[in-house]
């Protein structure tokens, strides 16, 4: 059976969960193979895991320079394994650094690159969701070893024994005129909230709620059901949220169990990154509010008097 | 200090998009064209790169003839002059065969030290053009910019994704892409409307940059679209009036769905 590459997506000494992820959509397309680039004795602390989730096999790529030059290892590194062990294909996440690597591996060893599966099939074909979820693709690489970058959250990620032999391979020489060197990092301030794009439950608030004072009563929703904390564009550009929390078409694209929406009007820019969501809630004074047209329960109605009192019910019954 | 800007004519994300039903690419009529609106970030980046270093700006676009509205914008905003790469054998290409078409044409401009893009595009979000010009001009991508400084023959950026905040250097020449938190881009003055039409926009053909159309198209993309469909819209579902119980009524129905 032919090897899948999975580039595997590691931090601080741990493998993200995404990985899980893409070993199972390999084992689907053939034996699955990690692959871990970076500092000498990263793939140490990650081979447990990855045996956990089904790799046969562990590249292991490890150098000084891995770690401090910006994506151009993981590309190198990929593309000798691919001329080495000629996989059906290969798997990265379609992260911001995924979706680099996955273009930049493509043109290098001539393949086409296929972005942001949101399902991957066994002949490496896959389904992609466009325009906010407004379409439905299905692609192929017509050239080369598919490379393919995969949506996280879209493959179920399951549990099965890999031997995980290892196998160590030379990180090749950076060129030096197209080097990147990361001279220092700093991690995002992780608040307590689940990260937007991967939380099960997202509470966003919109122009409705008028302030950046009143985003409180968003975040205690959230915050009473475990969500994290989105907002519309008109919010974030009336300087009530940071950017980094917008949800549509220019902001951040999620697909959580339950949306509850609060003081969203539902332009098609917003729901553009929402509307995938399994259950939307919406609570919007204007009966005429388009959210209400997706929405699987709306309540028309002052979001100041609704979401304080679900926050309540919500935090009475986990009580 | 020579900086080529990429800009993308887009539809506008407030417009409904389509896929034509008979090969799969954007349906260019449904939906109104704007420039992207992180392009106009890149273009406002060059701009201020250029007040303090000097040379010129140039912007670079591929895209049918209509994109001359998007180009024109962001000359009116400041740019030089511009290069649009218009024709018909670009249909449907996808982004690898794009990419090359953009390398091809930075690379008819003389003394570029800069290529400034935006990080992602709204339409087919994929995130790795910026990524993929460098590749092909064998430059460094430094990407995801949310600030830029240029000294001397190296630059300095600092990165900001989801995976946290790098500070990043590479020498001179390189491509950059910026993203939202870049910078606030200017609206064009008057003036600069009236002078961007007077400004020199050169068009060129795929054969001009002497790239081979087998490379193109819907025919010569390394990637091919087997099928497409839209979703099935959502159907609006129960609707209640607040009656002082909204919030209870939200609770209950969401135990109903077990999602507390």
């Amino acid at each position: 059976m032919a090897e899948v590459l999975v580039l595997v997506d590691h931090v601080d000494g741990e493998v993200k969960k995404v990985t899980h992820e893409l070993l199972t959509a390999a084992r689907l397309i053939g034996e699955a193979s990690a692959v871990v680039v970076g500092a000498p004795g990263t793939a140490a602390k990650l081979r447990d895991a990855l045996a956990a989730h089904g790799a046969a096999k562990v590249y292991v790529a490890e150098s000084d320079d891995a770690a401090t030059q910006l994506l151009t290892p993981e590309v190198d590194v990929l593309a000798a394994l691919v001329a080495q062990a000629s996989p059906a294909a290969v798997l990265v996440a379609a992260s911001a650094s995924g979706k680099e690597i996955a273009g930049r591996l493509a043109i290098r060893i001539g393949s086409g690159v296929l972005v942001d599966a949101t399902e991957v099939n066994a002949d490496a074909t896959v389904g992609q969701s466009i325009f906010g979820g407004a379409y439905n693709v299905k692609a192929k690489a017509s050239k080369g070893v598919p490379v393919i970058s995969v949506r996280p959250g879209a493959v179920e990620a399951a549990n099965a024994e890999g031997a995980a032999a290892e196998e160590t391979v030379a990180v090749p020489a950076a060129n030096a005129a197209s080097v990147v060197t990361i001279n220092s990092r700093e991690p995002l301030a992780a608040g307590d909230r689940p990260e937007l794009t991967e939380a099960s439950v997202v509470v966003s608030g919109g122009r409705g709620v008028a302030s950046a004072e009143n985003f409180a009563v968003v975040e205690a929703l959230a915050d009473a059901l475990g969500g994290a904390v989105g907002a519309s564009r008109a919010a974030v550009d009336s300087g009530y949220y940071p950017h980094q929390f917008q949800v549509g078409q220019t902001g951040k694209t999620v697909s959580p169990q339950l949306y509850i929406a609060l003081g969203i009007s539902g332009a098609i820019q917003h729901r553009a990154g929402m509307q995938t969501s399994k259950t939307i809630v919406a609570v919007n004074k204007d009966a005429e509010a388009p959210i209400f047209e997706i929405a699987d329960f709306g309540v028309v109605g002052d979001l100041f008097k609704v979401a304080p009192q679900l926050t309540e019910e919500v935090t009475k019954r986990k009580g | 200090m020579n900086i080529v800007v990429l800009v993308k004519q887009v539809p506008d994300t407030y417009s409904e998009r389509k896929l034509a039903d008979s090969d799969h690419t954007l349906d260019r009529e449904s939906a109104d064209a704007v420039l992207d609106e992180i392009n106009e970030r890149a273009v406002e980046e060059a701009l201020q790169l250029q007040a303090t270093h000097g040379g010129e700006v140039t912007v670079v676009s591929v895209g049918p003839d209509r994109a001359t509205d998007a180009i024109r914008k962001a000359l009116s905003m400041g740019a030089d002059k511009a290069v649009h790469v218009s024709d018909e054998a670009l249909h449907g290409s996808d982004a690898i065969a794009t990419a090359k078409v953009l390398a091809k044409a930075v690379s008819t401009i003389e003394g570029v030290d800069l290529v400034l893009a935006g990080n992602e595009a709204t339409d087919g979000r994929v995130g790795a053009v910026p990524a993929m010009v460098a590749e092909l001009l064998g430059l460094p991508a430094l990407t995801h910019a949310r600030k830029v400084e240029v000294d001397g023959t190296a630059v300095k950026v600092e990165r900001e994704t989801d995976e946290g905040v790098l500070h990043l250097s590479a020498a001179l020449p390189a491509v950059i892409s910026v993203n939202e938190k870049i910078n606030e881009p200017r609206y064009p003055s008057f003036k600069g409307i009236m002078a961007a039409k007077k400004k020199p926009v050169t068009t060129l053909t795929v054969a001009d940059l002497g790239v081979d159309t087998a490379e193109l198209g819907i025919a010569g993309s390394w990637t091919s679209v087997l099928e497409s469909a839209p979703k099935p819209p959502r159907s609006a579902g129960q609707r209640v009036e607040d009656e002082g119980d909204g919030g209870t009524k939200v609770a209950e129905y969401l135990v109903g769905q077990k999602l507390i």
